[in-house]
């Protein structure tokens, strides 16, 4: 996995205008939902985005597939900017980009049959397709996700949970795409549903080498199916490395945190851990701590915290920390 | 140990268009004082609605038979009168979303110093004060500007410690937490996982814990009861349960968890297809479609649970996993 990367996210922002408009008009106000972001993404490679809600990583996901605008930096595919193309240039690349979302029942229409739902994508990329064709494409999708061919024409609600994410998986995959961005594809799920789309995901990946970048807040499932691994505090990246890494030799002490807050299912282990547990909540978007924005609820917080943001610094082969005070757990 | 909460045949439905829906199918358990019971199961595993059937809080076309006592006391579908003198007040529950459980329209203090001043009679400033003094038990900071806020000013963790506080108002005896940590980021979660533990070890007041996440079982319960297709699949000590589960429903779920703490493996291990429909529960047990180890007299004759060690019991037909 040395190839050119597929997409290089460089110094990425996106920041949304929040004041009041109007003859009530407040002071300006800015959320920075993604600060300054930089990664490559390689062919057939699974980054996770780990973080807690508010720490900007659907916002990332979108931004990556120009869903959101982005107000500064570069996102490249394949060498090519997305934010620069015009409309018709940025549809042609939509082809390999797809995204499949949290809530599965409510991202599928309900007013369209399960045949419908996963040929939009084949039709409006190939309009002069026969019908039967697309039909057999849409069955042979349907038998590769694990869905009964002969539910074609069954509408959304008559599926489960576990079965709507295979809709939507399947809908993703129908122009055999190069990534997908899964935004918490199986958080609305059942455990013993979630080892199911896991695994689909995995298989899927292995057959068709495409790459990509799955969003969760579980860090159990991120370390199983996930490659690299990039931890995301509002909006900024404190630590970016390899699964093993991430889980053996956090470097970050909000990794560090985040990794010892998961709860064990062995009540020997889970009640003799020693878990570091974080003073108060997240600090609001509008008005993020100075500096670094975890040092408020950071153990190892001195001044230079205050002041100035650390910078995102190699720590060792792949592994990137931007900590003043980076260092294993104590 | 006496029973706190004495659950005998509880059977919960529902009447839809479609026909009666069985939620809850024929469960029996009991809670003990200073006890924590942890409740796990997916969505439709009737969990929740045990506890809803007991608190008097179905849904209009839900109806709930069989018996429950508390403290020796029938209140399983007693008036509402008699029904609010113990719940909220000996019996509490918190709920999954403290925004949507919370009155947005009435500051935090109005919320708790109305069930002091109601069941306790206290006065308006003797219930003010027990209301500061409860926010600090659940670690509010500064408790005395915070209890004149609306709901919409704290965050979700903040939320939840306020449900917390409310519920702890009367010292009840059993606290119904029912997926208390769902809503929550993972470091919130920690923090409020603490809380209950410091709770219970403090106050030696029981609690009854309902997730389908069974690492938040792991750190609290002391007993777990593990619930599928509306009834018990396997119940047992927390310890025993974990180490070496003896129904296939219970392995399998421990399986298909990655575990942080263990090497990872290259696939996860699933529970193949999906949990019955409740309208048209079939024949025979209700896990055998997914289950590895079926055999033919799982298609025809539905186990009952029964104990298969003093600590333990199980709705399987198999002496041993």
């Amino acid at each position: 996995m040395s190839a050119a990367p597929l997409l290089s996210v460089q110094d990425l922002k996106v920041h949304f205008d929040v004041s009041r408009k109007g003859l009530f008009a407040g002071p300006p106000a800015v959320v920075k939902a993604v600060d300054g972001v930089t990664f490559d993404l390689k062919p057939g490679e699974t980054l996770g985005l780990v973080g807690e809600s508010g720490c900007g990583k659907s916002t990332l996901g979108r931004a990556v597939l120009r869903l959101l605008p982005a107000t500064k930096g570069r996102v490249v595919w394949l060498g090519e900017d997305l934010h620069t193309l015009d409309h018709a240039a940025m549809q042609e690349k939509r082809r390999n980009m797809q995204i499949i979302f949290q809530d599965p029942l409510a991202s599928l229409n309900p007013r369209m049959t399960v045949g419908q739902i996963i040929a939009e994508p084949l039709t409006t990329f190939n309009p002069n397709m026969s019908g039967n064709e697309v039909k057999e494409r849409v069955r042979q999708m349907m038998a590769k996700v694990g869905l009964l061919p002969n539910q074609i024409n069954r509408y959304p609600h008559e599926f489960s949970g576990g079965q709507c994410q295979r809709i939507g998986i399947a809908r993703a995959m129908i122009n055999n795409p190069r990534m997908i961005v899964c935004d918490e594809p199986v958080s609305a799920l059942d455990v013993s549903i979630q080892a199911q789309i896991v695994n689909l995901l995995m298989d899927l990946q292995a057959e068709t080498g495409m790459s990509l970048i799955f969003i969760s807040h579980n860090l159990s499932v991120v370390r199983h199916i996930s490659h690299r691994i990039m931890v995301l505090y509002l909006g900024k990246v404190m630590e970016i490395a390899d699964r093993d890494s991430i889980y053996a030799n956090p470097l970050h002490p909000y990794t560090q945190a985040l990794n010892s807050a998961v709860p064990i299912p062995d009540p020997d282990l889970e009640r003799q851990k020693d878990r570091i547990v974080l003073k108060g909540d997240l600090p609001s978007p509008l008005n993020p701590p100075s500096g670094c924005p975890f040092r408020t609820r950071c153990p190892r917080a001195t001044e230079i915290c205050a002041q100035q943001m650390p910078e995102l610094l190699p720590a060792g082969p792949s592994h990137h920390v931007a900590c003043h005070h980076a260092g294993p757990r104590d | 140990m006496a029973a706190i909460l004495d659950v005998q045949g509880l059977k919960t439905s529902f009447t839809t268009p479609e026909g009666p829906v069985r939620a809850v199918n024929d469960v029996s358990f009991a809670i003990h004082a200073g006890e924590t019971l942890g409740i796990v199961g997916e969505s439709g595993s009737g969990k929740s609605q045990i506890f809803m059937s007991i608190m008097g809080l179905l849904a209009k076309n839900g109806r709930a038979e069989g018996s429950v006592k508390f403290k020796g006391k029938e209140i399983l579908n007693i008036p509402v009168p008699e029904l609010n003198k113990i719940r909220g007040v000996k019996m509490s529950m918190i709920f999954q979303d403290p925004m949507t459980s919370l009155n947005p329209y009435l500051s935090v203090k109005r919320q708790m110093t109305e069930v002091l001043e109601t069941h306790r009679g206290m006065s308006q400033d003797a219930a003010l004060a027990a209301a500061i003094e409860m926010l600090e038990v659940v670690q509010i900071p500064e408790a005395k500007r915070r209890v004149h806020m609306y709901p919409h000013e704290f965050s979700g963790g903040m939320r939840q410690r306020v449900m917390i506080a409310m519920a702890l108002l009367c010292e009840p005896e059993l606290l119904i937490a029912d997926e208390p940590t769902t809503a929550l980021d993972v470091t919130v979660q920690a923090q409020i996982l603490d809380l209950l533990g410091k709770l219970k070890r403090e106050t030696g007041m029981a609690i009854a814990l309902i997730t389908h996440d069974l690492g938040v079982i792991a750190g609290l319960a002391d007993r777990v009861m593990v619930m599928y297709a509306g009834a018990v699949a396997e119940r047992a000590d927390a310890g025993p349960l974990f180490k070496t589960p003896q129904h296939p429903y219970t392995q399998g779920l421990l399986r298909s968890m990655p575990r942080l703490d263990e090497a990872r493996a290259e696939r996860l291990q699933t529970i193949g297809g999906q949990p019955p429909n409740l309208q048209r529960l079939p024949e025979g047990c209700t896990f055998r479609d997914r289950c590895v180890y079926a055999f033919d007299r799982c298609a025809v004759e539905r186990p009952p649970l029964r104990p298969v060690s003093p600590d333990r019991a199980k709705a399987c037909h198999l002496e041993a996993l």
